[in-house]
């Protein structure tokens, strides 16, 4: 399943030019509000008509100005989830639910069970949408789309109207979505953190362009794509695998043949999970430091250095088969003599990883 | 006082039907009506509206006399009428309902295009992602939620028709028993020596319906709000 953008349209003081493939899995449309991402979905959905460009999923042509076809959004089958939620005033969760699986030919039982489950609706179904909490009004909206059989799940910030509680609350819900349901997503946010969580692949627009587009790993790892997505927000994602859970309320985990000791998490031993690390909070050291609070030195080799305009340097490093970055100043990097090739430390706190970092089950490559 | 006489009755029955008529004969008009002033997009929207209005602000009589110009037997499209579906207007109660209907018509349209204004575009959008038309779309989420906007319409419409007189009599003059509605009906009586009691009970039924009309229009409107 692969869904392929091409589009340019003009906008009052933006010219939307994009061209884009996402390949399955769940594609991240990050960027700043006014990039263009809820265009392009709206563009992909059919609720924006494009003066120019080809929409694609795999053969089935949306949209395509030359040959003058353009499919009514009902006929694209595409679940979109509002950031507001939008679900219909007048009937009840249950009805809203099943608004969509009525024109997709109506779902088994089982699928409306599976979907109610999923995203924990068995308490709000005979409910109406006016007494419900933002988040789950949002989970709705997102069970809404699933079950109207969509070939493919277009989410326009779907966290960004909830507190940092209720998108704790939504999240692995989102990851069980990707996981579970195996429906290919396209996810439009402005949070690094949601990105990082959810994306196999993240195209980032800028000012209506496509300014990087690639693999989410490889691109959240890459020192060149630090200035697009935030020098503050830089982080690499790496997959960790839980170990064991010590009795003082720490986890071990394996990363690579290293281990990262976190606060205690959740999950199972033997679980793989997804783990952001902010950059910031990496510190370099080139022997091995002695006497030191943090728990985890892990030995790495320098890939490379990218510095910008301000006194920050970001360093690739090599830790095992995965990359990490870190972020430290110009300054540290001349004392330390910090040059690709060379071996070093990284150091980093246990609860430099904050929980909203910490992501459920890997997605399939 | 006392109760009412037959004739008394029978002007009140009549303008119920009459009223009534006119109201629902004209609803699925005012909902079309309503729905090209709230989302079309044309050059001549600005011309519908105005005339949508005019019986608003023309004298109903005048309303009445252009009414008897065209519809009367002796003119083309009322002769038309007559010869193809025997349909008789002038100076009958179906020419009253007429009337009734196109003088309710204003109130009607407001009332329909201000419940057609407060839909959520968004929400039509978000059911075609879903998979409906544009037809299922406004079945299953426009028409709910102009409903209580349609039915406060149907009200005032239906008020306005009960006691709609200048019109009317101008169109169908004031036959007992069958263009006799209640205005006409308490005007008669007022024209005649000791016809006021009767004038009077009429007065009180008119009074009593309105109340009720607007009690039922207000309760629409409540509800109509408690749903955003």
């Amino acid at each position: 399943m692969s869904l392929s953008v091409r589009l340019r349209h003009p906008f009052p003081g933006l010219m939307l030019d994009v061209a884009f493939t996402a390949p399955g899995g769940v594609t991240a449309l990050f960027g700043r509000s006014g990039a263009g991402k809820t265009s392009v979905i709206q563009a992909v959905a059919g609720l924006l008509r494009p003066r120019e460009g080809r929409i694609a999923l795999d053969e089935r042509v949306f949209l395509d100005t030359k040959a003058g076809r353009a499919l009514p959004p009902h006929r694209r089958r595409m679940g979109y989830v509002f950031q507001e939620g939008r679900l219909f005033p007048h009937l009840s969760v249950r009805r809203n639910l099943r608004y969509g699986a009525w024109f997709a030919g109506g779902a088994a039982a089982e699928t409306f069970d599976a979907v109610v489950a999923l995203l924990g609706l068995e308490a709000l179904l005979d409910r109406a949408p006016g007494d419900l909490s933002g988040g789950e009004r949002q989970r709705v909206a997102i069970g809404r789309a699933l079950l109207a059989r969509p070939r493919m799940l277009l989410m326009d910030e779907p966290l960004a109207a909830l507190d940092a509680a209720r998108k704790a609350e939504i999240l692995p819900y989102l990851e069980r979505l990707r996981d579970e349901a195996k429906i290919p997503i396209l996810y439009v946010s402005h949070a690094i953190e949601e990105v990082a969580r959810l994306a196999s692949t993240i195209v980032v627009l800028e000012a209506g362009r496509v300014a990087q587009a690639g693999p989410a790993a490889a691109l959240l790892a890459d020192p060149a794509a630090v200035p697009l997505l935030g020098v503050r927000d830089a982080g690499a994602v790496v997959t960790a695998i839980v170990r064991a859970h010590a009795p003082d309320g720490l986890s071990e985990l394996a990363l690579g043949s290293e281990r990262l000791v976190l606060p205690g998490v959740s999950a199972m031993p033997g679980t793989p999970l997804r783990l952001r690390i902010p950059a910031q909070d990496v510190i370099l050291a080139t022997a091995r430091p002695e006497g030191l609070s943090a728990l985890n030195v892990l030995p790495a080799t320098i890939l490379g250095l990218q510095s910008g305009t301000g006194p920050g340097v970001m360093v690739q490093l090599q830790l095992g088969d995965t990359q990490i970055l870190a972020r430290v100043t110009r300054r540290s990097a001349d004392a330390l003599q910090l040059a690709p090739g060379r071996s070093c430390y990284a150091i980093l706190k246990s609860v430099a990883i904050a929980p909203v970092d910490i992501g459920g089950i890997v997605p399939p490559r | 006082m006392g109760s009412l006489g037959p004739e008394e009755w029978q002007a009140v029955l009549l303008s119920l039907q009459v009223a009534a008529v006119a109201t629902l004969a004209s609803l699925p008009l005012g909902v079309i009506v309503a729905l090209i002033l709230a989302r079309g997009r044309f050059v001549g929207r600005p011309l519908l509206d105005g005339l949508v209005h005019l019986p608003l602000v023309l004298p109903p009589v005048v309303t009445g006399y252009l009414l008897l110009s065209v519809f009367s037997p002796r003119a083309p499209i009322g002769q038309f009428l007559d010869d193809s579906l025997g349909l008789v207007l002038a100076f009958r109660w179906t020419g009253a309902a007429l009337a009734a209907a196109i003088m309710g018509f204003p109130l009607m349209v407001r009332a329909i295009r201000l419940g057609i204004e407060a839909v959520d575009p968004k929400l039509e959008a978000a059911a075609a992602t879903l998979g409906a038309n544009r037809a299922w779309v406004f079945a299953t989420v426009t028409l709910p939620l102009i409903l209580p906007g349609i039915l406060a319409g149907a009200v005032l419409a239906f008020a306005k028709a009960l006691g709609e007189f200048g019109a009317t009599i101008t169109f169908v003059s004031n036959i007992p028993g069958e263009t006799q509605t209640l205005p006409s009906a308490i005007y008669a009586f007022l024209q005649v020596p000791g016809g006021e009691p009767a004038a009077l009970r009429l007065v009180a039924v008119s009074i009593a319906l309105a109340m009720a009309a607007l009690a039922i229009s207000e309760l629409l409107a409540r509800r109509m709000r408690r749903r955003r």
